[in-house]
């Protein structure tokens, strides 16, 4: 049974469409990965899979429950941990696990042995008196994690959980999640970090309501088109990669330019050779320390898949 | 699915919120205390002493430049000892007496014209002209009144003779406050506006800093059930609302000495139904509001119309047809009969069932109105 099944899900706002008919399915102990710009429907998509906000179409099951008939049963059987640490920062860590506890009407002995269990495996234990808004934000995270599955949720939905974190915290709160998923959890996580995104077992992109890619990381970093047949990708390692950059743009052989550091990553007409390319950029002074060619990294394929959507829609 | 699922958890929360404030908790219980005490002391709205200046044109006439003359004296006397009037000064002019006057030092002038003595020697009808500063009502009303009475009182003094009994001899009996003290019959409305701040305003903070905070949004994902999270949420603000109310009256009758009539443990009983009002209403309130800011104001508006229509201030039986017709929405206008009606009259639960449930009514309305809101709200 897969965790998660959705059918073309809709949902209209008055005349504005959120999301646009997505269909997607996850398995039992995945990282998801739910990538997408801003206001592209991603919360808006959780919050239906979590079923809080009615479809306006399709269908959706998670952990084997319809989220339209039976929203009461899948919020018992899922987690749901948001950026902002839902925490209250006046009770202390004990006290905040508790509550949470209590929510999902765990009581007594089993509420004792639960907590324990979550504080021991997520290492809460120094911080337990103390109050949560006192926490830093990586401790406040894994609290925040800590409380979302204390009900031991067979799914746990987590947005943008690391958006201002530190990459230690980062790196943490990653590998907690790999414990529990390797426990057969399945964890359904939108990031706008690339890192963590390679870091999925399974990627969906979503753009403006639409799902636009939909595979493990390897496989969209090997969509055939991504490099358009009659192009290829060149990483430009360069001295003075803003003038460079100027100048790269500036030739018409060249389709997109972006910095990656201290090097230019773009996209070429093959009608264009490396060397017509560094004597275009390479005269007076700046001198070009590397030329190379490249795979397209997963930035690469969402922002190619992104401008070939955008070109659809303006057509 | 049990609609109360997650009360308990949100009980337990919401307590460690209020007992983890302390300032807070302790400020918002002995606000109410201290107001009662200002206002127990400020309010007093029995007319006395009322600074008087007199202008005897008549006395002068008699040559010792002090009120001289005996007929002005006594009636003069008659007004000092009314203690509605203190006389403070006499003038010798027109004026003098209107410079006091528009000084605002006076509040009453009284002028005998220079023929008062004779007239009333010759027993003619003397006049005497009593000038009143009308911008306050009260004290005006009683001025008029009470001079009245003293000339009418001196008039039958003086055809009738001076022990001789009055034809028609009313005597009033003031039932339930004998004394007219102003504490007696202010402070247990008060009691119930006062209460409203504590219960509407805390309940509807405690909603909208979850909101402000987002961990309303986490909420929304668990099982926990609208029903039960505002319940949860009432209640640590409705225990802290009955030892306000144990509070006030125990300041009310130890500190004002008012005397409670009726069964205090009764009124307590019937003063849930208030609070639980209340408590709604702060729910339904933090569901519209977004920030604290608004919260004040949208409370405001509740609490407002609570202290001017429920007839703590303004008798309800003088208001204009609308008015009238609002005040029955306010839940402070059953309280307040409630409550004086314990206090004052000695009413019992026979004379309050009603009152009391109208205010559980209420109460259940507004709950389910709320509700209504929250679950639109998350969805």
């Amino acid at each position: 049974m897969a965790a998660i099944i959705a059918e073309n899900l809709v949902r209209r706002f008055d005349a504005f469409t959120a999301v646009d008919g997505i269909s997607f399915t996850v398995q039992p102990g995945e990282i998801f990965g739910f990538l997408g710009p801003n206001g592209s429907g991603k919360t808006v998509t959780i919050k239906m899979l979590c079923g809080i906000l009615p479809l306006t179409g399709g269908a959706a099951q998670v952990d084997g429950i319809d989220v339209v008939r039976d929203p009461d049963s899948v919020r018992a059987r899922i987690g749901y941990m948001s950026q902002k640490f839902a925490l209250y920062d006046d009770l202390t860590v004990r006290e905040n696990l508790r509550f949470y506890g209590m929510v999902y009407d765990i009581r007594g002995a089993a509420l004792a042995r639960r907590m324990e269990e979550i504080i021991a495996r997520i290492h809460l234990e120094p911080f337990l008196g103390r109050q949560a808004g006192k926490l830093s934000g990586g401790w406040k995270q894994r609290l925040a994690l800590g409380c979302a599955l204390l009900h031991e949720p067979h799914i746990l939905f987590l947005d943008e959980p690391t958006a201002g974190i530190d990459p230690v915290a980062r790196r943490q709160l990653w590998d907690l999640l790999f414990e529990f998923s390797g426990h057969g959890m399945t964890f359904f996580v939108t990031t706008h970090y690339m890192d963590e995104a390679e870091r999925c077992s399974h990627l969906a992109y979503i753009y403006y309501g639409r799902l636009i890619a939909d595979g493990t990381p390897l496989s969209l970093r090997q969509l055939p088109d991504m490099t358009p047949a009659g192009t290829y990708r060149l990483e430009i390692t360069t001295s003075e990669v803003t003038v460079a950059l100027r100048r790269v743009r500036a030739l018409p052989a060249v389709r997109s330019a972006t910095i990656f550091g201290r090097s230019i990553h773009a996209l070429i007409d093959a009608t264009c050779p490396q060397q017509e390319l560094a004597r275009a950029i390479g005269d007076d002074g700046i001198r070009i320390e590397d030329l190379r060619p490249l795979a397209p990294s997963l930035e690469d394929v969402f922002v190619e898949l992104s401008e070939r959507r955008q070109r659809e829609l303006a057509a | 699915m049990n609609p109360f699922t997650g009360f308990q958890a949100m009980a337990y929360k919401e307590t460690l919120h209020a007992v983890r404030d302390r300032f807070a908790l302790f400020a918002a219980f002995m606000m109410p205390l201290f107001q009662l005490v200002v206002l127990g002391y400020a309010v007093d709205t029995n007319v006395r002493q009322v600074p008087t200046v007199v202008f005897d044109q008549s006395g002068l006439s008699a040559g010792d430049g002090q009120s001289g003359n005996s007929e002005t004296r006594a009636f003069i006397d008659r007004l000092g000892n009314s203690d509605t009037f203190h006389v403070y000064r006499h003038v010798r002019s027109d004026d003098e007496m209107n410079a006091e006057m528009i000084a605002g030092r006076a509040r009453v002038a009284v002028k005998f014209p220079p023929e008062f003595a004779r007239n009333l020697l010759r027993g003619q009808s003397a006049e005497v002209l009593v000038l009143v500063d009308g911008s306050d009502s009260a004290v005006a009303g009683q001025a008029v009144t009470v001079s009245g009475q003293i000339a009418l009182d001196e008039s039958l003094r003086r055809l009738l003779g001076e022990h001789a009994p009055h034809p028609i001899d009313v005597r009033p009996k003031i039932m339930f406050n004998p004394a007219s003290r102003s504490p007696n019959f202010f402070l247990p409305g008060m009691i119930a506006i006062l209460l409203v701040f504590v219960t509407t305003m805390l309940t509807a903070f405690s909603v909208v800093r979850e909101k402000e905070r987002g961990t309303l949004e986490q909420l929304i994902v668990t099982p926990v059930r609208p029903l039960a999270l505002m319940l949860g949420k009432i209640t640590p603000y409705f225990v802290l609302g009955l030892s306000e109310m144990c509070a006030l009256l125990l300041f009310m009758n130890f500190v004002f000495q008012v005397p409670i009539h009726g069964n205090a443990p009764l009124l307590i009983l019937l003063s849930t139904c208030y609070l639980f009002v209340n408590l709604t209403i702060g729910i339904l309130i933090s569901t519209k509001a977004a920030s604290q800011a608004e919260a004040i104001q949208l409370a405001m508006m509740i609490i407002l119309p609570s202290v001017f229509l429920s007839g703590y201030i303004f008798p309800r039986d003088n208001m204009p047809a609308i008015f009238y017709g609002l005040s029955f929405l306010i839940p402070a206008t059953y309280m307040v009969n409630i409550s004086r009606g314990v206090i004052l009259r000695g009413a019992g639960a026979a004379e309050l069932w009603l009152d009391a449930l109208v205010l559980l009514a209420l109460g259940v309305i507004v709950l389910l109105l709320a509700a209504r809101r929250f679950r639109r709200m998350i969805l």
